[in-house]
C-alpha cells in the first residue's frame, strides 16, 4: 500500500484508499490546477514552482497552475505539431508588439496587438495613431470609401489583407502591418 | 480460378507416406470433403475477414490447407506475435500484408525511440517467399529509406504502399518508390515520422506512371513542382483519391480538378488566396464538374470567403474532415447546413458548442464524430467544447455510432443523455483533458456516465475513458460491457479491483492499455489465464513490480513479457512500462538494451 502512496500520492494526509480527488490538503472544490498523477519520476521534476493554490501549507511543492503531462492528453504528435504550427508564441511575456508603416509617412510605428480585442477596436488604434482613416474592411465592400487599405505580413512572409481570418488567428500570424494607400492596393478593389 | 500448383501436388503424396495416423486422418476428411481442393479453395477465396477465415482454418485438415492456399491478404496485428518466416511458411500464396507494430501509445511519445518494429527482417523474407507482393499497409513500424528501396527494387509488380504512423524515414524513401514502382496504384502517406527533404519525389514518378489510384501526401511539408504534379493528375485517368498538401494554392487547386472530374475523395491545400490574383468568383466553379466527390478533407486557412466555393458539392458529401481548418461556429453553420448526406465528420472544437447544435440540427444521417482540440495544452485561448455541445449533436443524430471527443467539462448526466440518445455506440472515446477531472457540476466522479455508455450500448467494441473515476466505473465495465474489445484507461481507479473487474468480466477483450493507475500485481496477475486469449496489455505507471513481471513470464511462456526501463534507472524493483503479448515467435531477437524480456 504504501508503494502505491509514494508513486502516485504527491500530496501528503490524503487517504486513497476511500477517496481518490485531486487537491491540497484543506481544499475542498473542484482545483482549478492540473496534478500529475504519473509515477514517472521524470514528470515529477520537471514540475515548477511557477503558481501555487492559495490554500496550499504543508504540501512538499506547489504544482504550477497548468502543467503538461507527457503524452496527455492523447493527440497525435502529428496533429500536435501542425497546430503548434498555426500559433506563435508572442515574443516576450506579455505584449504583442508590431511594427506599423504608413505609405508616405517618414517614421514607422509599434502597436502591442494585445491591447486590442477585435479588428474594430485595432482599426480604432490605427486611426488614432495615424489620424487617417481607413474603416472596417467588409466583405462585399472591401475598403470602399476610404483612401487606405491595411495589410499585414504574416509568418510565411506572405502580405495579406487585414480582416479575412478570425481575430484570434490573426494576431497569431501577423508579424507587421502596413498601411497602403487604395489606388496601389487597387488589386485588391478589383477583388470585389 | 487458381490453377493447379504443381508443387502442391507433390505435397500431398508426402502427406500420406509420413505417417499412418495421418492417412487415416486424410481419408476422414475426404469422405466429408467429397469435392476436389481447388473447388474448396475456389470456396473460401470468396472470404475476406480474417476472423472467418481463421475460423475456416480449424475445421479440418483439409480446409486449413484449403485455407492457406487460397488466402491473399494476411494482418498482423502485432508485429512480434509471429514471425516473417512462419507466415510465409504458411501462406504460400499472399499479395497483401498489414502489418502494426508498435503498442498505440508509441503515438503519445510513451515509447522510445528504437523500439523496433522494423519492417526489414519482414521485407526480406517476403522477397524471397512473395516475389509478387501487391499490397502493403503499415501502422506504427519503423521505416527506413533503405527498405524502401528494397521494397521498390524487389517486388516487380507491388502496386499500393500505405504508411500510417511510421518512422524513420525520409522523402527519399518516396523517390525510390515513385521511380521504381511502375505499376503503383496507390501511395498513401499519412501523419509519419518522416524527414522531409523536399518535394522532388513527386517529380520521380515516371511518364509512363498513369496508374495511380491514389495518392495522399497531404501531411507532408515540402512544395512538390506543379507541374510535374499537374501532368501525373492529368495521365492518371482512374484518380480517385488525391489528397495534396498544404502548399498548393486554390488556383493550382482549380487546374487539377480539371483534370480529374472522377475524383471520389479530396484533400485540398490551401483553401484560401491572397487577393492579389482575383476575385472569389473565379473559384465559384471550380468543384462543379466534381459529380463524385463524396470526401473533402484539408481546407487548410479556409475563410468565410472561400468555403462557399465547396458548397455545390456538400449534398453528396459523406465524409468531411474540417479537423485541419479553424472554424468557427457560425462558418460551419453554414457549411453544414448544404451537407445533409453526412455519415463521418471530424471537426476543431474551435467551433464551440454552437456549431455542434448545426451538426445536430443539418446532419441526421451522422455515424462518426470526431473532434479535436485545436490546443490541447492551454486553455485560455478556447474553451472550446463541453458537455452541451455533444448533447445536441446526440438528439440531431441518433444513428451515431463512433464518437472520439475531446472536451474540457463534462457531466453524468449529460452522458447518461448521450447514451439514451444514441444506443448504438461502438466506438466511444470521450477525452476530458484535466487528468482525473470529475462531474463539474455535482464534483462527482465520473464513474455514472461510464456505467450508462456501458449498460446502453449493447453493441459497444471500443472504449476510452476519462476524468475522475473510481472502482465502480470498471465494475460497470465489467458486468455490462460483454462486447467490448478495446479498453484505454488513463488516470483512473482505486485499487486493484478495477483492474480483476475488467480481465473477468469482459469475454471479448483484445487489448487493454493503461495508465498512470493504482493497478499493482494482484490486477496484474489476475489476467494470468486471460492474456493469451488478447492481442496485448500496456501498463505505464502503474504499480506493478519486476517480480511480478516475472512470475507473469514464468507461468505463462507463450506470453512475452516485456519491461521498459525508465532511463534514470530509479527503482529497479517497479516495473515501470509493461507490455504483455502473446507470441508464437518466440521473445524479440531485437529488443533494444532498455526493453528486457522477462
Amino acid at each position: 500500500m504504501d508503494q502505491k502512496r509514494s508513486t502516485l500520492n504527491l500530496f501528503e494526509n490524503i487517504d486513497l484508499a476511500t477517496e481518490l480527488r485531486l487537491g491540497l490538503p484543506g481544499t475542498d472544490d473542484q482545483p482549478e490546477i492540473k496534478t500529475s498523477l504519473s509515477g514517472n519520476k521524470r514528470s515529477s521534476s520537471e514540475i515548477g514552482s511557477s503558481a501555487s493554490c492559495k490554500d496550499e501549507d504543508e504540501s512538499s511543492f506547489s504544482p504550477p497552475a497548468k502543467e503538461q503531462v507527457v503524452g496527455w492528453p492523447p493527440v497525435r504528435s502529428y496533429r500536435k505539431n501542425i497546430l503548434q504550427v498555426k500559433k506563435t508564441e508572442p515574443e516576450t511575456g506579455s505584449g504583442m508588439y508590431v511594427k506599423v508603416s504608413m505609405d508616405g509617412a517618414p517614421y514607422l510605428r509599434k502597436l502591442d496587438l494585445k491591447m486590442y480585442k477585435s479588428y474594430e477596436e485595432l482599426m480604432k488604434g490605427l486611426q488614432e495613431m495615424f489620424k487617417c482613416i481607413i474603416g472596417l474592411y467588409s466583405e462585399r465592400e472591401g475598403y470602399n470609401g476610404s483612401q487606405h487599405a491595411l495589410t499585414y505580413e504574416d509568418k510565411d512572409g506572405d502580405w495579406m489583407l487585414v480582416g479575412d481570418v478570425p481575430w484570434e488567428m490573426f494576431i497569431s500570424s501577423c508579424k507587421r502591418l502596413r498601411i497602403m494607400k487604395s489606388c496601389e492596393a487597387r488589386g485588391l478593389g478589383d477583388f470585389l | 480460378m487458381p490453377t493447379m500448383d504443381p508443387n502442391r501436388k507433390k505435397s500431398k503424396p508426402v502427406d500420406l507416406v509420413d505417417s499412418v495416423d495421418s492417412r487415416v486422418e486424410l481419408t476422414e476428411s475426404t469422405r466429408s470433403c467429397p469435392f476436389p481442393d481447388e473447388v474448396l479453395e475456389r470456396v473460401l477465396s470468396l472470404i475476406d475477414s480474417h476472423k472467418d477465415r481463421s475460423s475456416v482454418s480449424l475445421v479440418c485438415k483439409d480446409w486449413y490447407n484449403a485455407e492457406r492456399w487460397s488466402r491473399r491478404h494476411v494482418f498482423i496485428g502485432n508485429c512480434y506475435s509471429v514471425s516473417p518466416e512462419i507466415v510465409a511458411a504458411r501462406f504460400p500464396r499472399i499479395r497483401s500484408v498489414t502489418l502494426k507494430g508498435k503498442p498505440r501509445f508509441s503515438d503519445f511519445n510513451l515509447v522510445p525511440e528504437d523500439w523496433g518494429a522494423d519492417v526489414h527482417p519482414w521485407l526480406s523474407v517476403f522477397s524471397s517467399a512473395y516475389p509478387f507482393l501487391e499490397e502493403l499497409r503499415l501502422k506504427r513500424m519503423a521505416v527506413s529509406d533503405e527498405s524502401l528501396e528494397f521494397l521498390a527494387t524487389s517486388f516487380h509488380g507491388f502496386k499500393a504502399l500505405s504508411l500510417l504512423s511510421c518512422d524513420g524515414f525520409s522523402t527519399d524513401g518516396l523517390k525510390a518508390i515513385a521511380s521504381h514502382c511502375k505499376n503503383l496504384t496507390e501511395l498513401d502517406i499519412q501523419e509519419n515520422g518522416i524527414d522531409d527533404l523536399g518535394g522532388h519525389w513527386l517529380s520521380c514518378f515516371p511518364e509512363s506512371q498513369t496508374s495511380l489510384e491514389v495518392l495522399n501526401f497531404a501531411s507532408l511539408n515540402s512544395e512538390v513542382s506543379f507541374d510535374a504534379l499537374e501532368k501525373l493528375v492529368s495521365r492518371c485517368k482512374s484518380l480517385r483519391v488525391l489528397k495534396l498538401n498544404r502548399n498548393i494554392s486554390l488556383d493550382q487547386l482549380q487546374k487539377l480538378l480539371l483534370h480529374c472530374p472522377q475524383l471520389m475523395e479530396l484533400g485540398t491545400g490551401t483553401f484560401m488566396q491572397e487577393l492579389i490574383s482575383g476575385p472569389v468568383t473565379e473559384f465559384k466553379n471550380m468543384f462543379s464538374n466534381c459529380r463524385k466527390l463524396v470526401t473533402v478533407s484539408g481546407l487548410w486557412d479556409a475563410t468565410p470567403l472561400y468555403l462557399p466555393v465547396i458548397y455545390p458539392v456538400c449534398a453528396s458529401l459523406t465524409f468531411l474532415n474540417l479537423s485541419y481548418a479553424t472554424l468557427q461556429s457560425s462558418e460551419l453553420a453554414n457549411l453544414l447546413f448544404h451537407c445533409r448526406s453526412l455519415r463521418r465528420l471530424w471537426l476543431l472544437d474551435t467551433v464551440g458548442d454552437k456549431g455542434l447544435e448545426a451538426v445536430g440540427s443539418c446532419c441526421p444521417l451522422l455515424e462518426e464524430l470526431r473532434v479535436f482540440p485545436a490546443d490541447p495544452f492551454d486553455q485560455e485561448i478556447f474553451l472550446g467544447v463541453t458537455e452541451s455541445g455533444f448533447v445536441s449533436v446526440s438528439r440531431g443524430c441518433p444513428k451515431l455510432r463512433h464518437v472520439l471527443y475531446f472536451c474540457r467539462q463534462m457531466t453524468n448526466a449529460a452522458v447518461a443523455t448521450i447514451a439514451r440518445n444514441c444506443p448504438d455506440f461502438t466506438h466511444f472515446r470521450l477525452c476530458i483533458m484535466n487528468p482525473g477531472q470529475p462531474d463539474y457540476l455535482t464534483k462527482e466522479p465520473m464513474d455514472e456516465a461510464f456505467g450508462a455508455i456501458v449498460k446502453t450500448c449493447t453493441k459497444l467494441q471500443r472504449l476510452a475513458v476519462s476524468g475522475l473515476l473510481t472502482d465502480r466505473t470498471f465494475e460497470y465495465i465489467g458486468q455490462h460491457a460483454k462486447n467490448m474489445e478495446t479498453l484505454s484507461v488513463a488516470f483512473a481507479g482505486n485499487s486493484d479491483l478495477g483492474m480483476e473487474c475488467v480481465l473477468k468480466g469482459c469475454p471479448k477483450l483484445r487489448k487493454l492499455e493503461i495508465r498512470d493507475c493504482p493497478f499493482g500485481n494482484a490486477a496484474l496477475l489476475s489476467g494470468l489465464t486471460k492474456y493469451e486469449s488478447m492481442r496485448s496489455l500496456w501498463m505505464s505507471a502503474c504499480n506493478v513490480t519486476m517480480n511480478a513481471c516475472r512470475m507473469l513470464a514464468k507461468e505463462k511462456p507463450r506470453l512475452n513479457v516485456e519491461v521498459m526501463r525508465d532511463e534514470e534507472g530509479s527503482d529497479d524493483s517497479q516495473a515501470h512500462k509493461v507490455y504483455v503479448y502473446r507470441s508464437v515467435a518466440g521473445p524479440r531477437r531485437d529488443a533494444p538494451p532498455f526493453v528486457l524480456t522477462l
